[in-house]
């Protein structure tokens, strides 16, 4: 017989392994996410899938599924604090959506708009981070990275080539380039790399591409996210 | 506490460094450190990694002239250098000194698994402050099938406060590692790492050297006591974070990866160092462990209270006229402890550290217990001379700096909180400011990834709970105030211009 | 409804008007908004102060200077509702990517040493409002009520946020009209 928990009253199959993420994204529920991606091993670290499993709450992308678990993922109070998530990472990072290439493609903002975050409610950080155009091909503006690592993973994991790692300790945590200058140039990452277009920001852009689609026919400007997730993600899962 | 502020400054002038720099000949530089675990005998400091204890501007003008001199640290006067156990009070742990080799000679004459059951008879609990189950631990770690196993001893003693494990390993240090020697008879494993905190690097040669001695003694190494039990232990030095202290952290460090805890489950006793079968214990409950196999369960569980067998090691500081090492049974209360140490006019106590509980006066008659106060051994006076509002600034400012980055909400939330604490602290707080700050404390202890985040809100919540007139009293009766200094933030638009016309300032709250 | 008119104040502090000109796109809308609706200290009617008993006051554009903080003060006191409006009011916006260069490298650069610049010297007339030396957004300054995200906010969104004011709902953006962009 199927192993089975509830998400929000609705009975979801599992199989052994499978994390809550896994089985309820197959089974079309969509729990929000931004530092999970099914290509990669599960990180944890956004905490934007934080579901309440029988009264705990834990990391969807990570925690196993098990037998008669009652999972709540959509609560007033589960929204209302993923939304405030989302706005530590507005602040803490330099998030000028309307000079971003990335906008309207962007899970980020995808997300943001989900939970109907108008606002970044705290003080800003306003951080001087750096950017790196150095590569002929592929940029990175670290004021958009948060450190969701899915560059890092894919760059180990797909491209066999741990082009990119995160370096150093609290609110000064960045990501770093793994060459013999620090620079994206010197690295051993090509434009074709997985690493290069899994990031869900504007942080790590490919030169030349950033307004192919104008805005207002991007992805997040008439699809939702959860949508848009569930459709490509959902797939994955099952195998 | 004891006028580190002071002391520093003084040290800067003295090395014309200034705090958090290098000097320009480069030969010294000035930095502030967290806890060094030397609270009985501050203000500490360290050198080249060494500790430096009792600090007073005599010693300081002393260092800086070996400084100036460009004197190596092995010509330094050793009394700088000096480490004082000072334990004060002994109960079943701190009173015995077990013969070498004795509480391993117990155990396998006993038997292994007879011994596993004295452990479990003895309701020893983890004494890192977290409190699980010895034994189930160790039983756990030996069902997982797999082909090798690891016991750790975490001595990466960082709770602010807290400096038991650095008495218990200059002291005690034989019963360390023959509890770790049971333990890895017992689950199985060949091999066990001691995680020093980086900070004790003066008790490394002294360990070696007693490993050393306690493998040319047959206590260590192969075939054990021809007992058949192969072990053998090996020292990793911690460097300076905080969070190594949490277990997953601490087997990525031992790994060689930074310090980051792990997604669990796993648990580190199904899949810990090298993905496999991994115990973690305390220091203390490695001497605990290694008494009871001598014992026995009964000797240790006639001690303590329902939940809470035994005794617990406590290291106390701050104002009372004894510093240093306690033992008592758990259940002992706080007004107890604060008569033995000589503590008066007593403000609050912050129990377990930082991530502990700050308690006020009129609760001391709460015990040092698993079901009450359960604490690591962290345990800081505070005399009505001293400012809540001082200590939580302190202590948000310590999470802040050692999140180690890896989740959202500690990472942004502890740097945020500490930005939270300084507007209030400062004067700065308007009605709203409380209600943010208890809905930022919720947001990161109720959704952080691991201890750190999930208690570094602690200070705030158990003061605010406490003294809420004492936040209250801090704020403005107007509705808003900004959390940065709107005049400050014209200075060098003033400067430039070169005016200081009234309508070049800005007041911070409108008139 | 009631027949006396709700006052609405706006202004554009470091901001570039456009959320102004897309509030200006409600084009006929603004027939049936008049209706309901008299502006006051606006851009709009050149009134150059609010008066004392503004219902809602809409201001776009972040906080660059001393004058800035004055006129938001200013709306913060006459107006029951407060509206941070746009990008730039919410998160500080294009202004506040100067936030990474020192105010004294920009002064520098705007006046002092930057290519093409004549008879250089830092502008110091006593009627000049001085730099921050960041852009702020509004709520950093202020209390803020609500916030009409968007660069600038479309016509829609004006509009939908005004007439659940008007018709005494809590105002909530539906999940088209929120945008960054």
């Amino acid at each position: 017989m199927t192993k089975t928990f509830v998400i929000d009253g609705k009975t979801i199959p599992f199989e052994d392994g499978q994390t809550i993420m896994q089985a309820a994204s197959a089974a079309g529920v969509y729990i929000t996410h931004l530092c999970h991606n099914p290509q990669f091993t599960p990180h944890g670290s956004c905490k934007l899938c934080t579901v309440n499993v029988n009264g705990r709450n834990c990391s969807a992308c990570t925690f196993p599924a098990s037998e008669g678990q009652n999972v709540t993922n959509i609560s007033k109070e589960l929204n209302e604090d993923r939304e405030k998530i989302t706005q530590m990472l507005f602040v803490e990072g330099n998030h000028f959506c309307p000079s971003c290439e990335k906008t309207g493609n962007c899970q980020l903002q995808a997300v943001a708009y989900h939970l109907n975050m108008t606002d970044n409610h705290f003080p800003h950080f306003f951080e001087n981070r750096e950017v790196d155009a150095s590569h002929p091909d592929v940029m990175i503006d670290h004021n958009r990275c948060i450190f969701c690592t899915l560059c890092v993973r894919a760059s180990e994991q797909v491209d066999g080539k741990n082009v990119f790692a995160i370096s150093g300790r609290g609110i000064d945590k960045r990501l770093v380039v793994n060459s013999p200058s620090g620079l994206l140039k010197d690295s051993a990452l090509d434009v074709s790399d997985c690493a290069a277009h899994i990031c869900p920001t504007g942080a790590i852009l490919i030169k030349r591409t950033g307004y192919s689609v104008p805005i207002g026919q991007r992805i997040y400007d008439h699809a939702h996210i959860d949508a848009v997730a569930l459709a490509s993600e959902g797939e994955a899962h099952d195998h | 506490m004891q006028g580190k502020s002071e002391l520093m400054t003084y040290f800067a002038q003295q090395l014309k460094v200034d705090i958090g720099c290098t000097r320009a000949d480069g030969l010294v530089s000035l930095q502030s450190t967290s806890c060094t675990g030397m609270c009985d005998q501050g203000p500490a400091g360290l050198v080249n990694g060494y500790a430096l204890t009792r600090l007073t501007p005599s010693r300081i003008d002393q260092i800086v002239d070996y400084v100036n001199r460009d004197i190596p640290l092995t010509q330094w006067e050793a009394d700088l250098f000096h480490v004082d156990d000072n334990i004060i009070k002994r109960d079943l742990l701190l009173n015995e000194k077990p013969l070498k080799g004795q509480a391993i000679s117990a155990t396998f004459a006993r038997g292994l698994r007879e011994t596993l059951a004295e452990i479990e008879l003895s309701g020893l609990r983890g004494r890192g402050g977290a409190g699980y189950t010895t034994a189930w631990k160790w039983t756990f770690c030996s069902e997982e099938n797999a082909t090798q196993r690891y016991v750790v001893c975490n001595a990466d003693e960082g709770e602010p406060g807290t400096f038991k494990d650095r008495v218990l390993l200059n002291s005690y240090a034989e019963s360390v590692f023959e509890g770790m020697t049971i333990a890895a008879a017992i689950v199985g494993a060949t091999h066990g790492f001691l995680y020093l905190r980086g900070e004790y690097l003066h008790l490394l040669d002294k360990l070696e050297s007693i490993l050393a001695a306690r493998r040319a003694a047959n206590l260590l190494g192969c075939n054990i006591l021809q007992k058949g039990v192969d072990f053998d232990i090996e020292i990793c030095l911690g460097a300076g974070a905080y969070i190594c202290g949490e277990e997953s952290a601490l087997i990525e460090s031992l790994e060689g990866k930074a310090g980051i805890p792990r997604n669990r489950p796993p648990y580190p006793v199904t899949q810990g160092y090298l993905a496999k079968p991994t115990v973690v214990n305390n220091v203390e409950t490695y001497v605990a462990a290694a008494n009871i196999a001598i014992h026995g369960g009964a000797w240790f569980a006639k001690l303590g209270t329902a939940k809470s067998k035994g005794t617990k090691i406590l290291s106390i500081s701050g104002d009372c006229t004894a510093r240093g090492i306690y033992e008592y049974a758990f259940g002992t209360t706080v007004n107890t402890i604060l008569a033995d140490c000589g503590a008066s006019d007593v403000l609050g106590v912050q129990v377990g550290g930082p991530s502990g509980v700050f308690i006020a006066n009129d609760e001391f008659e709460r015990k040092i217990a698993f079901e009450d106060l359960a604490t690591g051994g962290s345990f800081i006076i505070f005399n009505n001379t001293r400012s809540i509002l001082d200590i939580v600034h302190n202590f948000s400012h310590f999470f802040a700096h050692e999140s180690c980055g890896f989740c959202t909400p500690c990472r942004v939330g502890t740097s945020l909180l500490k930005k939270q604490v300084d507007k209030i602290v400062e004067g700065h707080g308007s009605a709203g400011d409380i209600v943010a700050l208890e809905e930022l404390c919720q947001l990161i202890k109720n959704y952080s990834h691991c201890g750190l985040g999930q208690t570094a809100a602690n200070p705030v919540l158990s003061t605010l709970e406490r003294y809420p007139e004492i936040y209250q009293a801090m704020l403005k009766k107007i509705s808003y105030e900004p959390g940065f200094d709107l005049d400050k933030s014209l200075e060098t638009a003033r400067r430039m211009a070169n005016r200081n016309d009234a309508a070049a300032h800005l007041a911070q709250v409108e008139n | 409804m009631t027949t006396k008119k709700v006052k609405v104040a706006t202004v554009s502090l470091a901001g570039c008007f456009g959320c102004h000109m897309s509030f200006l796109d409600l084009d006929e809308r603004l027939v049936d908004l008049v209706e309901h609706v008299q502006f006051d200290r606006s851009p709009l009617t050149d009134i150059e102060h609010c008066s004392d008993d503004c219902d809602i006051g809409l201001i776009e554009g972040g906080v660059c200077n001393s004058e800035n903080v004055h006129v938001l003060r200013e709306f913060r006191k006459q107006c029951k509702i407060l509206v941070a409006v746009g990008a730039c009011a919410i998160n500080g916006g294009l202004p506040a990517m100067r936030n990474h260069i020192s105010l004294e490298d920009c002064l520098n650069e705007a006046y002092m040493d930057g290519i093409g610049v004549e008879n250089p010297q830092i502008p110091s007339d006593v009627e000049l409002p001085l730099l921050l030396d960041k852009v702020h957004p509004l709520h950093e300054v202020v209390k803020i009520d609500y916030f009409l995200p968007g660069c600038p906010p479309s016509a829609d969104v004006f509009w939908a946020f005004l007439t659940d004011l008007l018709a005494g709902r809590e105002p909530a953006l539906p999940y088209e009209l929120i945008h960054f962009d």
